[in-house]
């Protein structure tokens, strides 16, 4: 830290750059703040940008969004529409929705400002989805980073969110019909639905309130509390420091990549404007949220092909999915049509989120992990999360079922029951499926260290029989195989102790043995090679 | 009775006087030909489902006072005759000519009265209102043909199709007779002026000469389709430059 408050005369002059630095350390302390923080290493691999691409589309969404507040008026009193659209002149639709359409077809940038928004947001939160999944299946939730986890969690469900009002704004027939849907959610919920929705919409839907009570909520709370948990989860990921891939070198208490000062900043300042760049030619080249076409929202109008945006697509999909079941209790309705597909909108983004503490539970893992498993070594766990994403993308599909009977020339029928049955049965099916495939994988592993890597060279013996020729691996690849470490299964304690009592085990201890084994045991991981057995078998025996 | 015989008989007036003009005028020597050839036709080539005197059978519905509309409709837009039972009769090329369709359309109109074949007058765009009939379509049509007749499916593998290209007379046709798994719009429901509206508003937003302000359309199918373009080409798009990037560090070895 400078301290120095006197300039000797006849001394150089500093160079400008240098003199505001002393100004401002000498006020803010910026130059042990720059210390700690300015050589911080960050290593080097294309999955973990998918953070910085949601980042840096979130900042996007946030520059664009303060301009078209500009222009929006989030109003719902009605006027005739004389603009420049004249497929619309004459129609009589509420501000927000006129302002919508002036901002495409009447201000300047107006439609580019909007699709780029727009597609940002939609690449913002495919971008979170697959960060998420990369968390998931290396492992990187685990201890310390289990806070992170649901920070990240609660960045994508905030998205949904936020995603959801910013949708909804525009007032047009398409998102009209999606508030409709979300005020049928309120209404299933039992006893107090009805008063929910009196209480959301400010009387009966639609009400004239709902645009200027959304709108607050997606440029003011949500974003606010989104920047907040950003700024927590990217102080935490300082905190932890980077995650990294097993490697020569790399340890579980050593990050091994570039400093933060310079080439990192330069890669990621650089990659932000790749990522402006990419987002601005798409919305410039493909439209998105045509309202022009959609119309004003009318509640006795309805289109065919009325579908959210993505990220909220599973729940669209229980909903079409699930039966019209109504049961009338003590003088209450309880519609399960809409009922179930609520608790499973909380439900499937749930399951995954807890997995973390689940999965610590059943391992009793107690230590640090700053070295990221590769799926296949975790099989159970990425046996889960596939079985996860196969649910998830069957309740897409849902949501999908008339596109998908439209244009594959099926019945949209046939797809209903497709995910009605595939709910249950695809997740159980790719769960097995993708655990098999893991142990393969983990034998593939085990086959390469210990005789070396297909070279596809056939050779053929004095005698006339024909061997491949394999290739021993480097001392490089031969660690990365074998770093992982492989867990043993908690044993239960015996049910009756030395002195011939009978222990009495509770069924959580029996449940967690049970798991720990299918995690660990016998059939749920293929040992890894030891030293003893590769020398063995590369001593110098020849063919093998 | 004077009564009686006063109200038949202004009936009666009000019947000739308004009763539509093709089934009327159907006895000129030109139209009785027309209605021999298409009789001829009809029983080569229809008879088998709908029956020598269309009266229907269990393959093929009744097509008397069906009308005109009806038979311009289905012939010329290539539904009729049927390739093969389904949930639906796609649009295909038409495998009779004008003038074929023509008798057809004449022969079944001889069978009883029913919607006639509208006059270009009725639904070329001229004069018409689009708004209005935006906001007609999105009362009457969008449930089944989405936002801007891009189509969209019904139940069991029936549909809704997309009325790109269609022409003009066809989509008025269509509301007339109401084909296939589609309800009819007769003139005291939708009145001709409305048709028209429609008609404009489609060839506006839905024809090749639609503009498309946005760029790329993405079939006009809404969040589904900008969804999928969403994940494979934007966020491909940055996980193919987020690869390029890190592929690009500073290594120590190759300085």
């Amino acid at each position: 830290m400078s301290t120095t408050t006197t300039t000797q005369p006849g001394a150089r002059r500093a160079p400008a750059g240098e003199r505001v630095a002393d100004w401002a350390d000498g006020r803010l302390g910026i130059y042990s703040l720059a210390k700690a923080n300015m050589r911080k290493i960050f290593p080097d691999h294309w999955s973990f940008m998918l953070g910085e691409v949601c980042m840096y589309s979130f900042i996007i969404i946030i520059l664009t969004g303060i301009y078209l507040t500009l222009f929006f008026h989030p109003s719902m009193n009605e006027v005739v529409y004389h603009g420049s659209f004249v497929p619309l002149q004459g129609v009589r639709m509420s501000e927000a929705f006129k302002s919508t359409v002036d901002i495409s077809f009447d201000v300047r940038g107006g439609l580019l400002i909007r699709q780029i928004h727009h597609w940002a947001a939609l690449i913002f939160l495919a971008g979170m989805f697959v960060h998420m999944m990369r968390v998931f299946f290396t492992g990187a939730f685990r201890k310390p980073r289990e806070i992170n986890w649901m920070f990240g969690f609660l960045l994508f469900v905030c998205g949904m969110l936020t995603g959801f009002t910013g949708y909804s704004l525009p007032d047009d027939l398409l998102s009209g019909t999606g508030v409709r849907i979300a005020d049928s959610m309120i209404l299933a919920v039992p006893l107090v639905g009805t008063y929910l929705s009196f209480y959301v919409f400010g009387g009966e839907f639609p009400g004239t309130d709902f645009v200027s009570r959304f709108f607050p909520v997606h440029i003011l709370l949500l974003p606010g509390i989104m920047l907040a948990l950003m700024v927590g989860h990217l102080i935490l990921v300082f905190h932890h420091k980077h995650t990294q891939f097993a490697g020569p070198g790399r340890t579980n208490k050593n990050v091994v990549g570039m400093p933060f000062m310079p080439v990192y900043m330069a890669k990621a300042g650089g990659f932000f404007f790749l990522v402006f760049g990419a987002i601005a030619a798409i919305s410039a080249i493909a439209t998105i949220n045509p309202v022009w076409d959609a119309g004003p929202y009318r509640p006795d109008h309805v289109s065919n092909g009325s579908q959210p945006d993505w990220y909220m697509g599973y729940t669209e999909g229980a909903v079409r999915a699930m039966p019209g079941w109504e049961w009338n209790v003590l003088g209450h309705t309880i519609n399960f049509g809409v009922l179930v597909p609520v608790v499973l909108l909380v439900a499937v983004p749930a399951v995954l989120a807890m997995y973390p503490f689940v999965e610590a539970w059943i391992t009793g893992d107690q230590r640090e992990h700053h070295i990221l498993d590769r799926p296949r070594n975790a099989p159970t766990r990425t046996a889960f999360g596939v079985a996860w994403l196969s649910w998830y993308g069957v309740l897409l599909l849902a949501g999908g079922n008339d596109l998908l009977g439209l244009l594959f020339h099926l019945s949209a029928n046939g797809v209903t029951w497709f995910a009605r049955i595939g709910f249950f049965v695809i997740p159980p099916l790719a769960f097995v499926v993708t655990r098999r495939i893991c142990l393969g994988l983990q034998r593939r592993d085990r086959d390469k260290v210990l005789h070396g890597r297909e070279s596809g060279i056939i050779k053929r013996l004095p005698h006339g029989e024909f061997v491949e020729v394999h290739e021993p691996l480097t001392q490089e690849q031969l660690h990365v195989l074998t770093a992982h470490e492989q867990a043993r299964p908690i044993a239960l304690e015996a049910a009756v102790d030395e002195n011939g009592v009978e222990r009495k085990l509770t069924r959580k201890e029996k449940l967690r043995a049970r798991l720990s084994q299918g995690y660990f045991g016998e059939h749920s991981q293929i040992a890894k090679p030891t030293a003893e057995e590769y020398l063995e078998i590369t001593s110098g025996h020849g063919h093998h | 009775m004077v009564v009686l015989l006063f109200a038949l008989a202004v009936t009666g007036g009000l019947y000739a006087a308004l009763a539509p003009a093709d089934s009327a005028r159907a006895d000129g020597p030109a139209q009785s030909l027309a209605i021999e050839e298409g009789r001829k036709l009809y029983a080569v080539g229809c008879a088998s489902c709908h029956g020598t005197g269309a009266q229907g059978t269990s393959d093929g519905p009744s097509l008397v006072g069906t009308g005109p509309a009806a038979v311009d409709f289905q012939v010329a837009t290539g539904r009729m005759p049927l390739q093969q039972h389904g949930a639906q009769a796609p649009r295909k090329k038409a495998v009779y000519s004008r003038a074929q369709i023509d008798q057809l359309a004449a022969y079944v109109a001889s069978l009883g009265a029913g919607p006639a074949v509208p006059a270009p007058g009725q639904y070329s765009p001229e004069g018409a209102d689009v708004a209005k009939g935006g906001e007609l379509f999105r009362l009457n049509c969008s449930q089944c043909h989405n936002f801007t007749g891009k189509g969209g499916a019904l139940s069991d593998g029936k549909f809704a199709p997309n009325l790109h290209g269609v022409d003009p007379r066809h989509i008025y046709e269509a509301m007339q007779t109401g084909p296939q798994n589609m309800p009819s719009f007769p003139d005291t429901v939708l009145s001709p002026k409305n048709k028209k509206d429609i008609v404009a508003y489609l060839g506006t937003v839905n024809s090749s000469t639609s503009e498309n302000p946005g760029g790329f359309g993405l079939g006009g199918f809404g969040p589904v389709s900008e969804g999928l373009f969403a994940w494979i080409f934007g966020l491909g798009a940055l996980i193919a430059v987020a690869v390029w990037v890190a592929a690009r560090t500073a290594k120590a070895k190759r300085s």
